[in-house]
């Protein structure tokens, strides 16, 4: 493929794409670890009544109160969720079934009693996004790279994607050290001095931002499959958290790569006729990657925990 | 004592108040309904090897939790070395109960190790080669410098005991919080960890576990704090612990035959 058509048609989509795998995996791998990794899933449902609200209070579709909205839907989800768990002393999967299906109902309710009936809010859109027609049509080659004009014509999504995951890595770099800790012994976290509440709290709003921006882009499948995939093969890739996290990146660069192209030429290499959905293939290729991490990684072994006294 | 005090820069006086290591005074926590702990005070004896026994489900690691901060309690005070636990987190070291974590997180053993310098390291501070000597020399303290690669999943249970301990051995401090730590450990681990305990309280620093067996706590503690729920008797072994106050701590749990034994080894 030349650049004249690989740049305009595919760069976009393919790096949007590849941020957005990769914001999600990086906090994905503290929240597979912790055993959060159904956050994601939890998000991407309580961002209705978010979106909902954006639109009631400002009457318009358009990019950024929604994602104001979703956002502060978001943290609304996380916070209630820390709060019912560590208030009921229930385990986290009860406390985020309870919040975002409380949530999302909530926000059925407050589509059907508004008027937002005339709002198309395409369930298709929301689930897959829209990856395909995220194009650069001011680009006519490599060159535009460094084309200042071409270049303010890209598609909005890629820099609030690439913003997003500088935050996200700016986070976890930051806070490194105490987030591995407090991740693997709470108790001990807190008795040195770490605010192991506030901590994980930030973790979760980090996966939230993660999660919106990425929804905005490549719709919910994408950002639910890239939470865990990629951070679960990685863990049967290694046996280090730092090695897990370089493994984690890889298999979300994999995916999105794999999944963008075959949906769009895998069709055609096997005689049909049209591309398939790119959001579905691309969590469908990290799917595959986690099954054969599953059968051949090698730290898929795992001696167990110990017996209890 | 003299001297910590004047490192600190504060005067006698003020030190003089209650500079016991860890001073909890009318320490109330609780689970829901029930109190988990209620009223209690325990005064801890610098340099003393205290064993902290009663009964499952009696509050012995709620209490040593909730002194450390890790739970929230009700009502009460903590002081250690007569100041805020928030001040003196750098002379505590903490070892939990080993069934408390997840042992198949992906990290090496002495990466476990190494999460004892943090405070030393900071946020972002390079692990240099003196903080890699330093958290090899404490586990050769623990006898486990040949696992310093493994995965921490491959450990026997008393091998991840003594990475805790090692780990608990570079924080460099002053009192050192063990809970339940010879629990389901084989007896080599035992030995080895009673010896660094030992070791610790000849370098003048105070130790402070939860045990489970009665049997040994003669052989390996000079002080004992008895509780079910309330404080039940506190001091040194010849006088706190005896048949009288472990029937009113156990009540009928504890069969008067092992009472019996313990009373002839008390002598």
């Amino acid at each position: 493929m030349s650049g004249e058509e690989f740049v305009p048609l595919s760069l976009t989509p393919l790096l949007i794409g590849t941020f957005a795998a990769i914001a999600c995996a990086l906090p994905g791998n503290f929240l597979v670890l912790r055993k959060q990794a159904l956050i994601g899933d939890a998000i991407s449902h309580v961002v209705l009544p978010g979106i909902v609200v954006a639109f009631i209070l400002t009457g318009a579709i358009s990019t950024w109160p929604m994602m104001l909205g979703a956002a502060g839907a978001a943290i609304v989800a996380v916070v209630m969720i820390e709060a019912i768990r560590r208030l009921g002393q229930i385990e986290p999967g009860a406390a985020m079934g309870v919040v975002f299906t409380t949530m999302f109902a909530g926000g059925v309710l407050l589509l059907e009693q508004t008027d937002t009936s005339t709002v198309h809010l395409d369930v298709e859109h929301a689930l897959y996004g829209n990856l395909e027609s995220l194009i650069w049509l001011d680009a006519v080659g490599w060159s535009s790279l460094v084309d200042l004009t071409a270049l303010a014509g890209l598609p909005p999504e890629l820099p609030r994607i690439a913003m997003t995951l500088v935050g996200v890595i700016l986070f976890i770099w930051l806070f490194w050290r105490p987030l591995k800790i407090s991740t693997f012994d709470e108790g001990f976290a807190r008795t040195i001095g770490i605010r192991t509440g506030a901590l994980g709290m930030a973790l979760v709003i980090t996966a939230a931002i993660a999660a919106v921006a990425a929804f905005d882009a490549v719709g919910s499948i994408i950002v639910i499959a890239m939470f865990i995939c990629p951070p679960a093969a990685a863990r049967m890739m290694a046996n280090r958290l730092e090695a897990q996290i370089a493994w984690s990146v890889v298999f979300a660069i994999m995916s999105s790569v794999s999944g963008y192209v075959l949906a769009g030429y895998g069709p055609l290499w096997l005689g049909g006729s049209d591309a398939v959905s790119a959001a579905g293939m691309i969590a469908t290729m990290s799917g595959l990657i986690l099954a054969c991490a599953a059968f051949r990684g090698p730290c898929r072994h795992r001696t167990g925990a110990p017996s209890a006294a | 004592m003299l001297e910590l005090a004047a490192d600190q820069g504060v005067s006698i006086s003020e030190h003089s108040l209650d500079d016991s290591p860890l001073a909890i005074r009318g320490l109330t926590v609780s689970y829901g309904q029930k109190p988990a702990v209620f009223s209690v005070d325990m005064t801890v004896q610098t340099g003393a090897m205290t064993a902290i026994i009663g009964p499952n489900g009696a509050g012995k690691s709620t209490l040593l939790k909730a002194a450390l901060g890790i739970v929230s309690p009700l009502s009460g005070k903590v002081t250690v070395y007569g100041k805020p636990l928030d001040q003196q987190r750098a002379r505590i070291a903490y070892v939990p109960q080993r069934a408390s974590v997840d042992w198949d997180f992906p990290t090496r053993v002495i990466d476990v190790v190494l999460m004892g310098l943090s405070r030393q390291l900071g946020l972002l501070g390079r692990i240099r080669a003196r903080h890699m000597a330093q958290a090899m020399d404490c586990l050769n303290r623990v006898g486990m410098h040949d696992f310093a690669d493994r995965q921490i999943g491959q450990l026997s249970g008393g091998q991840q005991q003594r990475v805790f301990l090692a780990r608990a051995l570079a924080q460099e401090a002053d009192l050192y919080l063990l809970d339940e730590p010879f629990a389901g450990v084989d007896a080599a681990t035992e030995k080895a960890i009673i010896a660094v305990l030992k070791s610790l309280k000849e370098a003048g620093k105070t130790v402070v576990v939860v045990h489970h067996d009665l049997a040994t706590v003669t052989d390996y503690f000079d002080h004992v704090f008895l509780i079910n729920t309330r404080k039940v008797a506190e001091g040194p072994v010849a006088e706190a612990f005896t048949a009288e106050t472990l029937q009113s701590a156990y009540g009928g749990r504890l069969a008067t035959a092992q009472i019996d034994q313990i009373s002839r080894a008390l002598g």
